[in-house]
């Protein structure tokens, strides 16, 4: 190669930076279009794995659960945490009754509540739930690495966490990826 | 009505930016002077019809015209007018509009102040500027529209985000964006220049008084950023390593590569293809620092505004303007021939030195700001935080702050390092002896080598000048006429580099700062870092669009008041939001900082910080700004003005 | 505490909302100092998961506020640092560290002052070698003459 020709080569250097630069930017706002990406999401350390020990006190008049209770009771199960204050928690109660109508298996937490604001939750908007617990401290979703309510884990027969799936569930979000999931799983 | 008239006015300038896209530069290909001769006309035009376009959108603020979407969502009514008027640039829409008109401006720039540019390439550039506005003004007017109606209007605004309703936050926007597009006039005579396929030392004449402005206005709005996030985020920092912090430092790095590159280009014709492309990178990171960080893709503290559905366009403007300027670059530059040279040991070597230096904080900045997004692509999850940063880019700081000082007494073609060294061992000497007396004084290594650096900036860039007169070695009285003889331009470099002493002399203070946190009621007195804080009374005060808890604080030193200052919490009604105001008492030397944060069974809870030589980081920058105007209106920049009256050696 | 796709929108509101400082309460401190400073080290480090890019000790989201109340027991309890951050990286993933950790993943980040200097110096090299033709060095009398002249 002669010294002009490298030169040239050289020149597309710049051009070359810009043109990978801009392709990961096209390629991640595609993404965030699709709904595949959100920047601000986070990925859950607990996929692939065991659900962390706990063992939680009920929430009237539910008993309390513990990880032991949740893989020896039906599988594959949902684990759901939620907060009577928290808007998006109202919005999925609809998605998690109609779960319940099928037949799915939907453990409940209720994260840093009061025991009256949560049981005045499940009286106003419905009690999908097979048993509520609470996390009064909130110590039992930091050890699943929650960042947020509402989150939901589904658990799937040999008591591994498949997915988590992070913010309110809605009928969509339902069909089409936790009841595909569900179903694969069975 | 008012609406539609900013309306009509943003449509007709993008229609006059698209003929003064066209017209100039064929009129240059073609040789015509009456298609280029236009070309002043069409800038001004634009920059007419965008002034009033701005200005019919500041009318609607200030008469609460809520049909006008931008201002429903942006205004109240309840706020004051100042805030009104800014408000028209605090969020999305608006911002743009402004984006837009202070292009245009530039544009207009030129046209006036360019009249004794060669005709073809002012042309050129106006053209390339008018390119640039056409695509920004298409989507202001298609997809980003400030002028947009809502029927029925509100009774009443959204109100501005109380966090903007402050004046140092309120004019950073304009200054800011006054750097990041200022820098759109040496990427337009950049291009000219590959269309011309001519770059001489006329032409680096030409670049750098607007480089150096536009670089003023950035440092300046970095600075009053930065200042802002040191009073108004209420923790005492200054600088977070967040993404949009690093979207302006980008341009600032390469713009200050570019200012320095373009003196060579000047008194030495080399360097040129590389200031062409430092000419072009400063740019297309401004543009990247203004729109990317509003694509809502990078994670940011700052990010008022996202919008992704408008992501796409900006994204395929951004790809027009840096990828077809560093097309044009990759098919022209290897054909202008370099005619320079230059010996390693010499005033353009270091300047070289310096360029790789920067460019490589540049790339290590622009590496940690978007490595997380590659990573991303890659479904990988990771942050790049202030530690990152940190640990990068302190050990490339410390080469360029040794060569800083030490550059400006070379000579330029090639010089004898040792001499240059020899001639600043007194600042060498004062300013080792200030670090090891820090050391043993402080106990604290960062900050002992911050301030001796920082001695060393600073002597050292008076260095040049002490050796222009030639202090101690003739008579004072002829070393006192020399000085006074000295170009302004001189000047301008030592305080620039100066200032950025002071700025790591405030870095290094605030890195002994001391904070603390109390929970206090009326009457008690705490003692803390060496002052005796003690409150007088904690009240209710009404504001206009908010109502306040305030504390009367009063500060002692060995029984004497030194300050009392009024922090306080504001609840703004309508927003429903409390914003922390803090107190800052400062004598240049500490600041006093106070910042409530809420009340708990009628205890105030303070955080009190005793920040050393908090004020020298940003008053830093602005010696840096002051030392880029001495510059600026040193005579000999300006071409066509008339030779400067006797030189050097005239007896007082 | 939001959700974030909420917060997305009402975006810096949310975060800003309330008091604008990290620790709200004396309290929160530990008495030790020299604990409270390796638990405020440790804090800075790490990104609180709930807002955009502020650090657990800098933010006042309340998942941050007792992250940092975690912190600081185990600290007390004399937990090493890098036990500490194991423990949270095992929850939340590599993305809570703000020092991103050294792996092949991360090569090209860690080398990047290198690698820019690299390129860097190389371009100048490069460059050079284009004009081999560096001025001759000056006579002696040329010299004699320079020297008289900056007289």
């Amino acid at each position: 190669m002669d010294a002009v020709a490298r030169r040239r080569l050289l020149m597309l250097g710049p051009l070359g930076v810009a043109a990978v630069g801009s392709g990961v930017f096209w390629a991640l706002l595609l993404r965030m279009r699709q709904g595949t990406y959100d920047p601000h999401a986070l990925q859950s350390m607990l996929v692939g794995k065991h659900l962390p020990d706990f063992t939680l006190p009920g929430q009237a008049p539910s008993a309390g659960f513990s990880n032991a209770d949740v893989n020896s009771g039906p599988l594959p199960a949902l684990v759901n945490f939620f907060a009577s204050w928290c808007i998006p928690c109202v919005e999925e109660t609809a998605a998690l009754m109609s779960l319940r109508q099928k037949g799915v298996t939907i453990w409940g937490i209720a994260y840093k509540d009061r025991p009256l604001a949560a049981s005045g939750f499940l009286t106003r908007y419905g009690d999908p739930y097979h048993r509520v617990a609470r996390d009064a401290d909130g110590r039992t979703a930091i050890n699943f690495g929650l960042y947020g309510v509402p989150e939901t884990y589904v658990v799937d027969r040999s008591g591994i966490v498949r997915l988590r799936y992070a913010g309110g569930l809605s009928s969509d979000s339902v069909n089409h990826m936790i009841l595909p999931l569900l179903r694969k799983l069975a | 009505m008012i609406p539609e008239l900013g309306h009509f006015a943003l449509a007709l300038a993008v229609a006059i930016a698209a003929a003064q896209a066209v017209l100039p530069i064929v009129g240059a290909r073609a040789r015509d002077a009456r298609l280029m001769g236009a070309a002043p006309a069409l800038a001004v035009g634009q920059m007419i019809a965008l002034i009033a376009a701005y200005g019919c959108l500041i009318w609607s603020a200030v008469v609460n015209d809520f049909s006008v979407y931008d201002v429903a969502m942006n205004s109240s009514s309840h706020e004051p007018l100042f805030y009104r008027i800014t408000g028209t640039w605090g969020n999305h829409d608006g911002s743009i509009l402004l984006w837009c008109l202070v292009l245009a401006v530039c544009g207009g720039a030129v046209a006036l102040f360019g009249r004794n540019l060669p005709s073809a390439l002012r042309a050129r550039v106006i053209g390339v500027l008018g390119i640039v506005s056409a695509g920004f003004l298409l989507f202001t007017l298609t997809a980003s529209n400030p002028f947009q109606r809502m029927w029925p209007p509100p009774i009443q605004g959204a109100a501005i985000n109380p966090l903007l309703q402050d004046p140092g936050l309120a004019i950073h926007p304009p200054i800011l964006y006054t750097g990041y597009v200022g820098f759109s006039i040496p990427f337009a005579f950049a291009v000219a220049a590959l269309l011309e396929g001519r770059v001489d030392a006329t032409w680096g004449r030409w670049v750098r008084p607007w480089t150096l402005a536009a670089w003023c206005f950035l440092t300046c709005g970095i600075a009053l950023g930065s200042w802002w996030a040191y009073y108004e985020l209420g923790w005492g920092g200054f600088w977070f390593w967040d993404p949009v912090e690093n979207a302006s430092l980008l341009p600032w790095l390469t713009g200050t590569a570019l200012l320095h590159c373009a003196i060579v280009v000047e008194k030495r014709e080399t360097l040129k293809t590389w200031t062409v492309l430092l000419a072009i990178a400063t740019f297309s990171l401004s543009l990247c620092g203004t729109f990317m960080v509003r694509s809502g893709i990078l994670n940011s503290v700052h990010s008022f505004a996202e919008a992704p559905t408008q992501g796409v366009f900006i994204l395929v403007l951004l790809a027009i303007t840096i990828g077809g300027s560093l097309a044009l670059f990759a098919f022209r530059a290897p054909a202008m021939a370099a005619t320079g040279v230059f010996a390693p040991i010499s005033r353009e070597g270091a300047l070289v030195l310096n360029n790789v230096l920067l460019c490589a904080i540049c790339a290590v900045v622009f590496t940690g700001t978007t490595y997380p997004l590659f990573a991303a692509l890659l479904h990988m999850e990771l942050s790049v935080g202030a530690p990152y940063f940190h640990l990068t880019v302190v050990p490339l700081l410390v080469p360029l702050f040794a060569a800083m000082s030490v550059g400006p007494v070379l000579s330029w073609k090639r010089a004898d390092l040792l001499p240059a060294l020899l001639r600043l061992w007194w600042a060498a000497a004062i300013a080792a002896l200030i670090g090891i007396a820090a050391e043993f004084g402080l106990h604290r290594s960062f900050a002992a080598a911050g301030f001796a650096g920082a001695a060393w900036l600073i002597l050292g860039a008076f260095a040049e000048v002490i050796e222009r007169i030639r202090l101690f070695r003739i008579p004072l009285a002829n070393s006192w006429a020399r000085l006074q003889a000295q170009p302004l331009g001189v000047w301008g470099a030592a305080v620039a580099h100066a200032g950025m002493g002071v700025t790591v002399a405030g870095i290094a203070g605030m890195s002994l700062a001391m904070s603390t946190i109390v929970a206090m009621t009326p009457g008690q007195t705490i003692g803390f870092g060496g002052y005796r804080w003690h409150v007088l009374d904690i009240r209710k005060v009404p504001g206009p669009d908010y109502t306040a808890r305030v504390v009367d604080l009063q500060i002692m030193r060995d029984g004497r008041q030194v300050a009392v200052v009024h922090p306080s919490l504001r609840t703004f009604t309508q927003q429903k939001q409390t914003v922390t105001d803090t107190s800052i008492q400062t004598n240049l030397l500490r600041d006093l900082y106070i910042a409530p944060g809420g009340e708990q069974g009628g205890k105030m809870v303070l955080r009190l910080h005793v920040n050393p030589l908090a004020a020298f980081v940003w008053l830093g920058a602005l010696v840096m700004a002051l030392g880029g105007a001495l510059s600026l209106i040193d005579r000999r920049l300006r071409v066509g003005a008339p030779a400067r009256r006797g030189v050097v050696g005239v007896p007082a | 505490m939001i959700r974030s796709r909420f917060a997305a929108v009402l975006g810096v509101l949310l975060l800003f909302a309330g008091p604008a400082f990290a620790l709200s309460s004396p309290s929160e401190m530990l008495a030790n100092p020299v604990l409270e400073k390796r638990a405020e080290a440790l804090g800075m480090q790490l990104r609180c998961v709930v807002c955009q890019n502020e650090s657990i000790e800098q933010s006042n989201a309340s998942l941050a506020q007792q992250f940092r109340g975690i912190i600081r027991r185990r600290v007390e309890e004399g937990w090493s640092d890098k036990r500490i951050i194991a423990w949270m990286v095992q929850r939340y993933g590599t993305f809570i560290l703000l020092r991103p950790p050294f792996n092949p993943m991360t090569w090209l980040l860690w080398g990047a002052p290198a690698l820019a200097l690299l390129v860097g110096g190389a371009a100048v090299v490069l460059a050079r070698r284009r004009h081999p033709t560096s001025p001759e060095p000056l006579s002696p009398a040329e010299q004699q003459r320079l020297a008289d002249l900056l007289k």
